[in-house]
């Protein structure tokens, strides 16, 4: 069976990120170029974060899905330029990653400031900024520690790279 | 073959050994930091540096061409052939040390990353541009913790003036130039180590004034891990680094 590069990228929209499965990986930016010949799928890949153990995960997810879909021969390659930016999640990512509890980036790369000067985060839950930064890694490199101090809900920051 | 025949090979391994000795020592607070948020934060910055050494490491075993991959690099070499500069593998010492030391590096590989994506090695510009966001980030948080000590209480500024001392003599490795170094300035790699001074000092000085630390006077002792002679603490470490890969060669999961 031939597999079109339209139907990979279809594919690869169901096959949710590890750690946040709110989102695709296709949601996140990572995927950047698909190509097919015959039933053989190349996939490029970008990391979020160079040691970002979630990358193996998706790597095997991606042939996993594929190959489910028909795909014969699944090669995943990573490539690093241009590097990944949280500037490439789409406002619907965004609305998604909020009502998954997690607040999305504030700013847009390169415009974070140290701790004493950053913005204020909104509340994923009650819109509030009244809100203060608890650590500033969470539970996977991409993301901070914050809490509410309305609704006093502990949330998390996707934070701007 | 000895990689300190291949100039670019040693120059690559040089920043390699850093990430991934400093990663080793940060990774040392996992489960024992001071609380909870300061634990996860040095060993999500120890993930990064990781990130950063297998990425380097493969790209040395790639041009080295001897067959070596990252594994072969991080866990069959002995301390004489780690390049990586004495002030990473200086052992945590209290939280005030560990944090001084670590933002020392991380503050000098900004300055470096910055000026990488202009290397003549596309790898090697690619790492460095992936690189430099995450370097970003390390350098506010540790820079933050630097100063939250240094201008702290009587006894977090005491702690954080005793590590400036200690540590600010091994910075001076960080500036120093060679025929590695000036094969590598030739090669269009990458800057002499010695031009990054002043960019470094733009960058740190002013923190170290704000947290009311005494910066030492200039001495004139220089480390010389860059070239393959360590401190005593390298050893140790590689050997708990390295221990499990070297008791079962070739097992993987």
């Amino acid at each position: 069976m031939s597999f079109s590069a339209e139907a990979a990228w279809r594919v690869l929209g169901g096959v949710p990120d590890p750690e946040i499965p709110a989102i695709s990986i296709l949601d996140l930016g990572i995927v950047r170029v698909v190509s097919c010949e015959d039933d053989r799928v190349a996939v490029t890949v970008t990391p979020t974060y160079g040691g970002c153990p979630a990358t193996e995960v998706i790597r095997e997810d991606i042939c996993k899905a594929l190959q489910a879909a028909g795909a014969r021969e699944v090669a995943v390659t990573v490539q690093l330029t241009p590097a990944w930016t949280t500037d490439w999640l789409s406002e619907d990512t965004k609305a998604r990653l909020k009502a998954y509890g997690i607040a999305p980036p504030a700013v847009r790369a390169g415009q974070a400031q140290p701790l004493r000067f950053r913005p204020r985060i909104r509340c994923p839950r009650c819109e509030s900024a009244h809100t203060e930064q608890l650590a500033a890694f969470g539970a996977t490199a991409c993301k901070a520690l914050f809490r509410c101090l309305d609704c006093l809900e502990p949330f998390e920051y996707f934070k701007p790279i | 073959m000895n990689a300190a025949t291949n100039p670019h090979v040693n120059y690559i391994l040089r920043l390699a050994d850093g990430s991934l000795v400093l990663a080793q020592r940060l990774s040392e607070l996992c489960g024992k930091g001071p609380a909870l948020e300061p634990d996860i934060a040095l060993t999500n910055i120890a993930l990064d540096l990781l990130g950063q050494a297998r990425l380097l490491l493969s790209h040395a075993g790639t041009l080295e061409g001897q067959g070596r991959d990252e594994d072969a690099l991080a866990y069959w070499r002995d301390a004489k052939d780690f390049l990586n500069p004495t002030l990473c593998e200086l052992p945590n010492g209290d939280f005030a040390q560990t944090c001084l030391r670590a933002y020392c590096y991380v503050s000098w590989q900004a300055v470096l990353w910055a000026q990488l994506p202009q290397s003549s090695d596309a790898a090697l510009a690619a790492i460095a541009a992936k690189s430099c966001k995450e370097t970003r980030y390390h350098c506010e948080h540790l820079g933050d913790w630097v100063l939250r000590l240094g201008d702290g209480t009587a006894e977090s500024h005491a702690r954080m003036q005793r590590a400036l001392d200690y540590l600010y003599p091994y910075t001076n490795e960080l500036f120093d130039s060679d025929a590695t170094d000036e094969a590598a300035a030739a090669a269009g790699l990458g800057p002499l180590p010695s031009t990054l001074a002043a960019d470094w000092q733009a960058q740190v000085l002013p923190l170290l004034t704000e947290a009311t630390l005494s910066v030492p006077a200039t001495v004139p002792f220089h480390s010389t891990g860059r070239r393959g002679v360590h401190s005593e603490a390298l050893g140790h470490l590689l050997g708990e680094m390295q221990v499990v890969a070297r008791a079962h060669p070739g097992a993987h999961w």
